[in-house]
């Protein structure tokens, strides 16, 4: 047999583990522990969870891909397993409880579960006379994709509950209608604008929209027209009111001050919106070029917290400048875009939105940690991948990016 | 059904390309067009170390050493990190009471919790040492060093002046002072101010997100090193300045010691003097006020910022000018006519030699007259101001009637009046000689300094020019010396006029009929001139000398104010004491020495106002 793997990814993947574990080194750099197999640090633990990654890796690109695709179901119900037992006996840490020591490692279950979901939902629309457009369809896969997010939810871990909703991505691949995703952007618009305007200002807007959607924009109006701009106006109405009571009742108040934060409400630059301040003093004092390997004053003074694992990107912004991150969101993006194009020339739908899904769900982990990062996002916690600090996300998105490249090794084998 | 939806991939591939580019465009922002956060990142992330260098040594110009720097420590406090601290025993080692402890401390965390603050200043030596390896108890204390001016001898404290803390003019006026820096605040302190000081490093260090050093930023790449003050290796004679101030102790008044050859200042002098270690460390505060505040004003210093009438010892630039300028020869005679001007008992000079020695009031007052109306023009006005005119030009090249440029701040130029000035006093062609004639005898409108009076002996010992009076020979490293003060400034008048002038003055001092004869040592020819000043209280004592005659070593000029009697009775005596000390090394007149030192001729203060300025412009 001989299988093909697409090197481009795996360069890319390569050089995006290394890249980050200068930056760790770099983090957590102290002089009295130069050595960088140094397993008391946090630079030498990763390069030891590298070492094991590269090896399941290969591991991995060697397993029968049907291993994966006839038993995603299985390994779907070992997480959701895990997931649950992690209610009862994990750890909390950070106001979060999500991790399950074994021995002396901690794992944590929910980095596994979007990867376990990516096969099951494959699984489940590779099947034979699967319409997404069919209504127990959609219930059948938003309770594939509901139920471990609902778990990680429990957990408190917000963060990485937010990252299922990026199966939205290959669901629409798959035909699902972008009017959701058109109704989920007008929610969090209208979201926003309720914290910030009156209320009654923003529903005179709407109303105003709405009046110039019927008057001016249509030329021939029908009754239907009237009906339907109508129920719009009345749910956008009902929304707004909801927006208030949800975001006092719903939300804890560390995720209410991190919002408020964002949107310039408060200015509180000591508590809530420390990290994001100090974060952007690291990245905006890089400049061009950045100050230079080990070199950043304010990575290496501990200034910004997690900064070895949810603020890796502070430290690339200020030791390698503007120069280094744009490089590093390049790297990602052509990473994305490439593995898009992978899964386009899949011969299966399992394989085809699986790709999808790896794409996504390294998508929307881009999107909320540099976002976050660099303040346009509300603080999330949620790791960068290859990148961030950490042994069980560097496992299970290797193991996740991995399956699909054999996967895509394996599309000319197939009819 | 794979075919049917796969145009979408390119809108997914958008999305994807369009969040890379709005994460690029906001790294721009906050990394390229914003410079805000580069400062905020400094700021926090590093403090700057100043490195104090060492503030130059002052030695005397035998080698001794004068001032020097004592190391003090500076007890600091970071209130958030003081912990478990055992209070009682804290106050009772470093030495302060429980009510100053909680004042400090508040005080301090009024400051700042997390900043420094200064606890207890200026903690010796001594007291640190007691206390010093208990510090480890006291969390969130530790200790800073500071140096402290130290003065060898309780001397010199006009001439040394004082350093004191920097206030906002200079912080304004100067980028190099930071707050807390010391600054020259008088005398050499504050004149070679910018060789004294040196020039501080910085050490730039990285501090951590508690506020904890955590090494050099950069490998030390923008730190620099201190750079030691330059040392000044002054002119004084300290032995000549400590007796100088010891017979000058109970008077009041100055002394003013000159190497005639070279314009270096011997020794300096103003009575009263004051201990320059009063205003050095924590006692500063509440000694200078008591200083401030004496009626005798020992801040204020007599030898260079007094303006006194001259007195006789005018006389001898009187002589010069108008043997120069041909309104006397040195034979001519006058009568000692007392109608004009009052006078002691003696016989009438026939020689402007005999004049000098006798200290002839109308004999001056007649030799004015030549020098002031020179009869150049018919209108007596007119002529006065011609005269008045080119003598004040040779007042001004002995010196007088001008700053000189001593290497001393807060010098007093002095008063020779001009045309100008008479014109807007009496009116223009309203005044002659009739009106100003008291200037010939060194009183009217006249003023001098001190200086300026040994400088006048300076120019009789040296026939003819003065070098400026200066207190530093060389300084630094490279010993640079200041080429101005090897130019002579010459009087343009001929050397042997001088010579009578000399002989005159030795006259004084030894011949019979001379005014200054207890200004001799024995073994020494000393040459002088007294002088008594009138003013508004018991006339002052004023004296002025050299010696020995030929290749003189020492000029000097005696003021001692309102001692009853005139120049001969203090100043004179006083000035051949110090003459001996500096010649001989040693005085071995004991019982005179101890007369004059005992005595306290001053007038006490307040002065009764009693008119007394009969001659003024009469």
């Amino acid at each position: 047999m001989n299988l093909k793997f697409d090197r481009l990814t795996i360069i890319l993947y390569l050089i995006l583990v290394l890249f980050g574990w200068v930056n760790i080194y770099a983090a957590c750099y102290n002089e009295s522990h130069a050595v960088i197999w140094d397993l008391s640090q946090q630079h030498g633990k990763q390069l030891l969870w590298i070492g094991i990654t590269l090896v399941l890796a290969i591991v991995v690109l060697y397993i029968e891909p049907r291993f994966f695709s006839q038993g995603s179901y299985i390994i779907y119900g070992l997480v959701l397993l895990l997931l649950v037992a992690t209610l009862f006996i994990g750890t909390a840490t950070k106001g979060g409880l999500s991790w399950i020591n074994i021995g002396s490692f901690k794992l944590q279950p929910s980095e596994f579960a979007k990867f376990a979901t990516a096969l099951a939902v494959a699984k489940y629309m590779s099947g034979l006379d699967v319409d997404i457009h069919k209504r127990n369809v959609q219930l059948t896969v938003l309770a594939l994709i509901g139920i471990p997010m609902g778990l990680v939810l429990l957990q408190h871990d917000t963060g990485s509950a937010l990252v299922f909703l990026c199966f939205f991505i290959p669901l629409y691949r798959e035909g699902l209608s972008p009017a959701l995703f058109v109704i989920g952007v007008a929610a969090i618009v209208l979201f926003v604008l309720a914290l910030l305007i009156n209320q009654y200002l923003l529903m005179g807007i709407v109303l105003l929209c709405c009046l110039f959607y019927l008057f001016v924009w249509l030329s021939k109006r029908s009754r239907r027209h009237y009906l339907h701009t109508a129920g719009v106006l009345a749910a956008c109405c009902l929304f707004i009111f909801s927006v208030d009571f949800a975001f006092e009742h719903v939300l804890e108040p560390h995720q209410q001050s991190r919002i408020y934060v964002l949107l310039g409400k408060t200015d509180d630059i000591k508590q809530a919106g420390y990290n994001v301040h100090q974060s952007k003093i690291a990245i905006g004092s890089g400049g061009v070029t950045g100050k230079g390997f080990l070199k950043g004053t304010i990575t290496k003074a501990n200034f910004v917290p997690e900064q070895e694992t949810d603020f890796i990107f502070c430290t690339v912004g200020e030791e390698w400048g503007f120069i280094g991150s744009t490089l590093l969101i390049g790297l990602y993006v052509a990473l994305l875009v490439h593995l898009i194009s992978m899964a386009e020339r899949q011969r299966s739908t399992f394989a085809r939105f699986y790709g999808y899904s790896v794409a996504s769900i390294l998508f929307i982990h881009l999107l909320i940690n540099v976002g976050m990062v660099l303040g346009l996002l509300p603080v999330i916690g949620i790791p960068l991948p290859f990148f961030s600090y950490g042994g069980s996300s560097l496992l299970a998105f290797s193991i996740m990016l991995f399956v699909f490249i054999r996967q895509d090794a394996e599309r000319n084998l197939l009819l | 059904m794979s075919k049917q939806y796969s145009d979408r991939n390119l809108g997914v591939k958008i999305l994807f390309i369009s969040v890379g580019v709005i994460f690029v465009v906001r790294l721009l922002v906050l990394q390229i067009f914003s410079s805000e956060y580069r400062e905020l990142a400094d700021m926090q992330a590093l403090r700057h170390r100043t490195q104090y260098p060492a503030r130059g040594l002052v030695y005397d110009r035998n080698g001794k050493l004068l001032v020097y720097n004592e190391i003090v420590y500076d007890l600091m406090v970071i209130p958030r990190m003081v912990a478990g601290l055992d209070t009682a025993y804290f106050c009772q080692q470093v030495g302060i009471s429980r009510e100053d402890f909680i004042a400090q401390m508040d005080k301090a965390k009024k400051y700042s919790h997390y900043a420094p603050s200064l606890f207890m200043k200026q903690v010796t030596k001594a007291e640190y040492a007691r206390w010093q390896n208990q510090l480890y108890r006291f969390k969130g204390f530790y200790v800073q060093q500071r140096t402290l001016r130290i003065y060898e001898k309780p001397i010199a404290a006009h001439v040394l002046g004082y350093v004191g803390e920097v206030n906002d003019n200079d912080l304004q006026r100067d980028s190099y002072y930071q707050r807390g820096d010391y600054i020259g605040r008088s005398g050499l302190e504050k004149s070679y101010e910018e060789l004294l000081r040196g020039r501080k490093g910085v050490k730039v260090m990285q501090v951590d997100v508690h506020n904890r050093e955590i090494g050099s930023y950069q490998d030390g790449k923008f730190d620099s090193l201190p750079v030691e003050g330059s040392n000044l290796y002054t002119t004084l004679d300290a032995d000549l300045q400590e007796y100088a101030e010891k017979i000058m102790a109970n008077k009041r008044g100055c002394v003013v010691a000159i190497e005639p050859a070279t314009g270096e200042v011997l020794a300096l002098v103003s009575a009263p003097a004051y201990d320059p270690n009063l205003l050095v460390g924590n006692a500063r505060g509440a000694n200078y006020k008591k200083l401030s505040n004496d009626i005798a004003k020992p801040l204020f210093n007599r030898a260079l910022q007094a303006q006194y009438p001259p007195g006789s010892i005018f006389k001898v630039a009187q002589a010069m000018t108008a043997l120069n300028i041909g309104a006397v020869t040195p034979s001519t005679g006058f009568p000692c006519d007392k109608s004009v001007i009052g006078c002691h008992n003696h016989p009438a000079a026939r020689s402007v030699q005999e004049a000098i020695k006798m200290s002839c009031n109308p004999y001056f007052y007649f030799t004015y007259k030549r020098v002031i109306q020179q009869g150049h023009e018919k209108n007596i006005y007119k002529d006065s101001q011609y005269g008045l005119t080119m003598w004040r030009d040779y007042m001004l090249r002995f010196g007088f009637g001008q700053r000189l440029d001593i290497d001393l701040p807060n010098v007093s130029s002095g008063m020779i009046p001009d045309t100008a000035y008479y014109n807007r006093w009496y009116g223009k062609d309203r005044w002659a000689f009739s009106t100003i004639y008291s200037n010939s005898i060194g009183q009217g409108e006249v003023l001098v300094v001190p200086l300026q009076m040994a400088n006048l002996a300076c120019i009789v010992a040296n026939r003819g020019y003065y070098i400026t009076p200066h207190l530093v020979r060389f300084h630094g490293p490279d010993s640079t010396r200041n080429d101005a003060f090897c130019q002579r400034h010459e009087t343009g008048i001929r050397k042997d006029y001088f010579d009578i002038a000399v002989h005159g003055m030795y006259d004084v001092v030894h011949a019979p009929g001379g005014t200054g004869h207890r200004a001799d040592v024995p073994g020494i020819d000393v040459c002088g001139k007294t002088g008594t000043a009138e003013n508004k209280g018991a006339d002052h004592s004023v004296f002025v000398s050299f010696a020995p005659m030929d290749n003189p070593r020492i000029a000097v000029a005696v003021y001692v104010e309102n001692a009853a009697g005139g120049g001969g009775t203090w100043a004179a005596p006083i000035s051949g004491l110090l003459i001996e000390k500096y010649l001989k090394g040693e005085v071995q007149r004991k019982d005179v020495e101890r007369q004059y030192m005992e005595a306290a001729p001053c007038q006490k203060l307040p002065l009764a106002h009693k008119v007394k300025n009969k001659k003024k412009r009469r």
